[in-house]
């Protein structure tokens, strides 16, 4: 059959009913986008047909879209070119102006593949400049190939499958194995290919989730280090602080609402959450912490009294359900990375956010006077106060920035937790975990420790499940412990004891 | 002088339950609400003296007691399981509800010889006691002291919270274990099983107290409080430091087994949830707020705040957190020990 052109075939719509389902069907088969608002409007009866035999739809030409000068008189529809309409459309779909459109009839293409899709398929991918369609489009062709009877197109699917390595790919594969033995060798090493590919999309997307795991306690056990390295003090009401983080930003957020500054909510939260922490973290400390200086364990307890005090609070001001904390839009939905690789935008942001302010930590204590302070304290409390450092002064800004740094963390909570008042206890116990695991007082140790526990955690769930990871990693950190009682990056020397 | 007042409340406590049977409109008719709550706060004051025994004597601040206490909780809860017997909704004559509903079609191994109350007795010790060795032995011998041996504590009662809230666990899941039926014969809801259950658990505390006043007063008990005070001292002196705090770590562990065997009976559920974290650390301030390193105190303290938290609980339910975390700051601050200084203080 000589392939008709599009224009050939426009004058042979209602000429009667059988030409009409013909014209359609072939339009359907050429994926000529033009072709779908003109069926469209013939399937709705709004498709009709001047004198001089233009096509008209609502008093303008269906083509040039002017007005159209001459009354139309509507082309009328049987069943059996209802029929052919909707088959058509449903074909056509494939090169709508939609993306959302086009991505869901691909999917169709695929799955109620068959050979004469061919053509169609072939000119849709000639006109698309979407990565992600296209990649579906490929799929449905390389599917639709394969049922061909056209060995060398056979041959093409079986590559084009191969290339697309989704599950749906290989299962079709299989599928089709059977009833073509003469491609089982390709099939088969295309079903490897797949295989290999799948394994690989598997093991990047458990790396990730492990990433983004490890970068979440990085944030919480950060702030924590920083404290209980450089002041010996077990903060346990760190966890309340970074769910004070998540409520600010859920208050600022509900503060810029009607604004116009609404979508910059997010990135003002983050100021915002450290200076609320950070203030509350200096009344802390300079009001009761320092009376206890020296005694650790009453020091625990009575952070955790008033942690437990702030989150009753909470709960009272804000109540006990949980507050909805929105994203903005450029966090939201996943990014499809080359090799079909599926991330969240948020836990992407939020990985970058941490080692951000990991970078602005370690920059912070290496380079500005308050640093170098804060390295002589630790180092020697007494010789750095005979050097004329006023330690109290340091202390009260180190607890600043600890708490400060947890407020940041529960911004960053907020986007991918539930804010609620007991944010903060899910995450204090892990975190002091890493903090014991990376060695006190060693801020890459602390990352190295949040990273392998968040990546541990990760990797065995899948054979262990969610719970008796967690509870493997604390075992194991407790044998770990026993190796190095002072952790992965011990200090070393006097500052040691 | 001291005696005297501790015979005096020992023998009050004792007539608890026999007001309890005066008519209900004599005036010093106690009613079975009390009876319950005072057996409770019994059971709590032996974990709190188990407590103190290690934190106030040894100096080993334990913030997984709780985990302990569940221990003993589950293993004498796993005894009233089986007790129920064919009683249960499903009637499986040997199965626990939640097996039958989980799809259990035989007991697990580890559910054996809890049929028998001596046994669920001795795993209620034992358990909490092996534990304890294992924990304590691996972190005294790597000289993991003071606060990081507090939060590795803290970490193993999460573990565990986390591990009993599953279910293919073969202890409930989440619901745990309840709608205990009877106990050595006696149904569990009549006054008489409460009164036994009440002088059982007075009985145990008087003994505990026996036991730990004597510990502390032997050489024992000196040389724990100079681990205490000096533990690189205590060492370089020749004591052998892990063998003295493994001996007194692992006795107040199964302490707590013994208050929690005692609690499960009285308040008839036993969850995961006694597992959380802030049971323990809660536990350890009815300690501080008492008196630690005094036996008594802890005693006192137990008493003093879980009175407090009932009372204010049905009074202003939403104030009890502020008023806890206020006896947080208030015991470290400002009564560094407790009731029993602030007593003392005022005598001298």
């Amino acid at each position: 059959m000589a392939q008709p052109s599009f224009e050939t075939l426009l004058p042979r719509l209602g000429e009667s009913f059988g030409a009409t389902a013909e014209a359609a069907e072939a339009m359907g088969a050429m994926g000529d986008p033009r072709a779908l608002p003109l069926l469209r409007a013939l399937n709705d009866n709004r498709l009709g047909r001047t004198a001089d035999g233009r096509l008209v739809i609502d008093g303008r030409d269906a083509l040039t879209g002017e007005a159209a000068p001459s009354p139309a008189e509507l082309l009328r529809i049987n069943n059996r070119v209802r029929v052919a309409l909707r088959g058509a459309m449903g074909r056509l779909a494939i090169v709508s102006p939609d993306a959302a459109e086009r991505a869901a009839a691909a999917e169709a293409v695929f799955r109620t593949r068959s050979a004469e899709n061919v053509p169609l398929l072939e000119a849709a991918l000639a006109r698309e400049a979407l990565p992600d369609i296209r990649a579906r489009l490929e799929l449905a062709l390389g599917a639709s190939r394969l049922i061909s009877n056209d060995p060398a197109g056979q041959r093409a699917g079986v590559a084009a499958l191969a290339q697309a390595g989704t599950a749906d790919a290989r299962n079709l594969l299989l599928e089709v194995r059977a009833s073509r033995t003469e491609l089982a060798a390709e099939i088969d090493q295309a079903i490897a290919a797949i295989d290999g590919k799948l394994a690989f999309r598997r093991a990047a997307e458990t790396l990730f989730q492990g990433l983004s795991l490890g970068s979440v306690l990085l944030l919480a056990a950060l702030g924590l280090a920083i404290t209980f390295g450089v002041m010996g003090v077990i903060n346990m009401a760190h966890g309340e602080m970074v769910m004070l983080g998540a409520y600010t930003t859920f208050v600022v957020q509900e503060a810029l609402r009607s604004t116009g500054m609404a979508a910059w909510s997010l990135p003002l939260s983050v100021p915002a959450a450290f200076v609320v922490t950070a203030a509350i973290g200096v009344a802390l400390e300079r009001g009761l912490i320092r009376h206890l200086y020296g005694r650790p364990l009453e020091t625990l307890l009575l952070t955790f009294g008033i942690g437990m005090m702030i989150q009753q609070s909470v709960r009272l001001v804000f109540g006990a359900q949980n507050r909805e904390v929105l994203s903005p839009a450029w966090m939201q939905g996943s990014l499809l990375l080359p090799g079909g690789i599926a991330v969240t935008q948020n836990r992407l942001w939020i990985i970058f956010f941490a080692l951000a302010v990991l970078v602005a930590v370690m920059a912070a204590i290496r380079f500005t006077r308050f640093g170098l302070q804060m390295r002589a304290v630790v180092q020697n409390r007494r010789i750095a106060a005979t050097m004329g450092i006023r330690t109290g002064r340091v202390d009260a800004a180190t607890f600043a920035v600890g708490s400060g740094i947890a407020g940041i963390a529960g911004v960053a909570l907020s986007q991918i937790d539930n804010v609620s008042p007991n944010l903060g206890t899910g995450y204090i116990i892990d975190s002091f975990m890493v903090v014991v695991f990376g060695g006190v007082g060693s801020l890459l140790g602390t990352l190295v420790g949040a990273m392998t526990l968040g990546l541990t955690n990760k990797l065995l769930e899948p054979y262990a499940g969610a719970v008796l990871a967690k509870v493997a990693v604390l075992v194991g950190i407790m044998i770990f412990i026993q190796r190095r009682p002072k952790g992965l990056f011990a200090l070393k020397g006097r500052a040691a004891e | 002088m001291r005696r005297a007042i501790l015979l005096a409340c020992i023998c009050t406590l004792a007539a608890l339950p026999l007001l309890n049977m005066l008519p209900t409109d004599n005036p010093l008719h106690v009613s079975d609400f009390i009876i319950t709550i005072v057996g409770k706060w019994l059971c709590y004051a032996i974990l709190a003296l188990s407590i103190d025994l290690a934190w106030g004597y040894a100096g080993i601040l334990s913030l997984g007691h709780g985990a302990f206490f569940a221990l003993g909780g589950y293993a004498i809860g796993m005894h009233l399981m089986r007790l129920i017997g064919p009683r249960g909704v499903y009637g499986h004559p040997i199965l626990p509800d939640f097996m039958v509903f989980l799809g259990y079609t035989e007991l697990p191994w580890f559910w054996w010889g809890f049929q028998s109350f001596p046994f669920a007795m001795a795993m209620a010790l034992a358990v909490p006691g092996l534990l304890a060795f294992v924990v304590g032995y691996l972190a005294f011998r790597s000289r993991i002291t003071g606060v990081y041996l507090s939060i590795l504590t803290q970490a193993l009662t999460y573990a565990l919270m986390l591990a009993f809230f599953r279910n293919d666990m073969g202890f409930g899941g989440n619901n745990g274990f309840t709608d205990f039926k009877e106990l050595l014969g006696f149904s569990l809801n009549t006054s008489s099983a409460r009164m036994g259950l009440f002088y059982a658990s007075l009985l145990a505390l008087v003994v505990a107290l026996a036991l730990c006043a004597n510990i502390v007063g032997s050489k024992l008990g000196r040389v724990l409080v100079a681990v205490r005070d000096g533990e690189s001292r205590a060492r370089f002196l020749g004591y052998d430091t892990l063998q003295h705090k493994l001996f007194i770590f692992v006795l107040s562990a199964m302490l707590a087994g013994l208050a929690g065997a005692l609690y499960v009976p009285q308040v008839g559920i036993i969850n995961p949830g006694e597992f959380s974290p802030g049971n323990s650390i809660e536990a350890v301030v009815w300690v501080a707020f008492g008196g630690r390193g005094t036996l008594v105190g802890a005693i006192l303290g137990a008493f003093s705040v879980n009175a407090l938290k009932t009372w204010l609980t049905s009074v202003a339910p939403d104030l009890w957190l502020f008023v806890l975390g206020a006896i947080f700051v208030a015991v470290t601050l400002l009564l560094p020990r407790g009731l029993i200084g602030l007593l003392e203080g005022r005598r001298k």
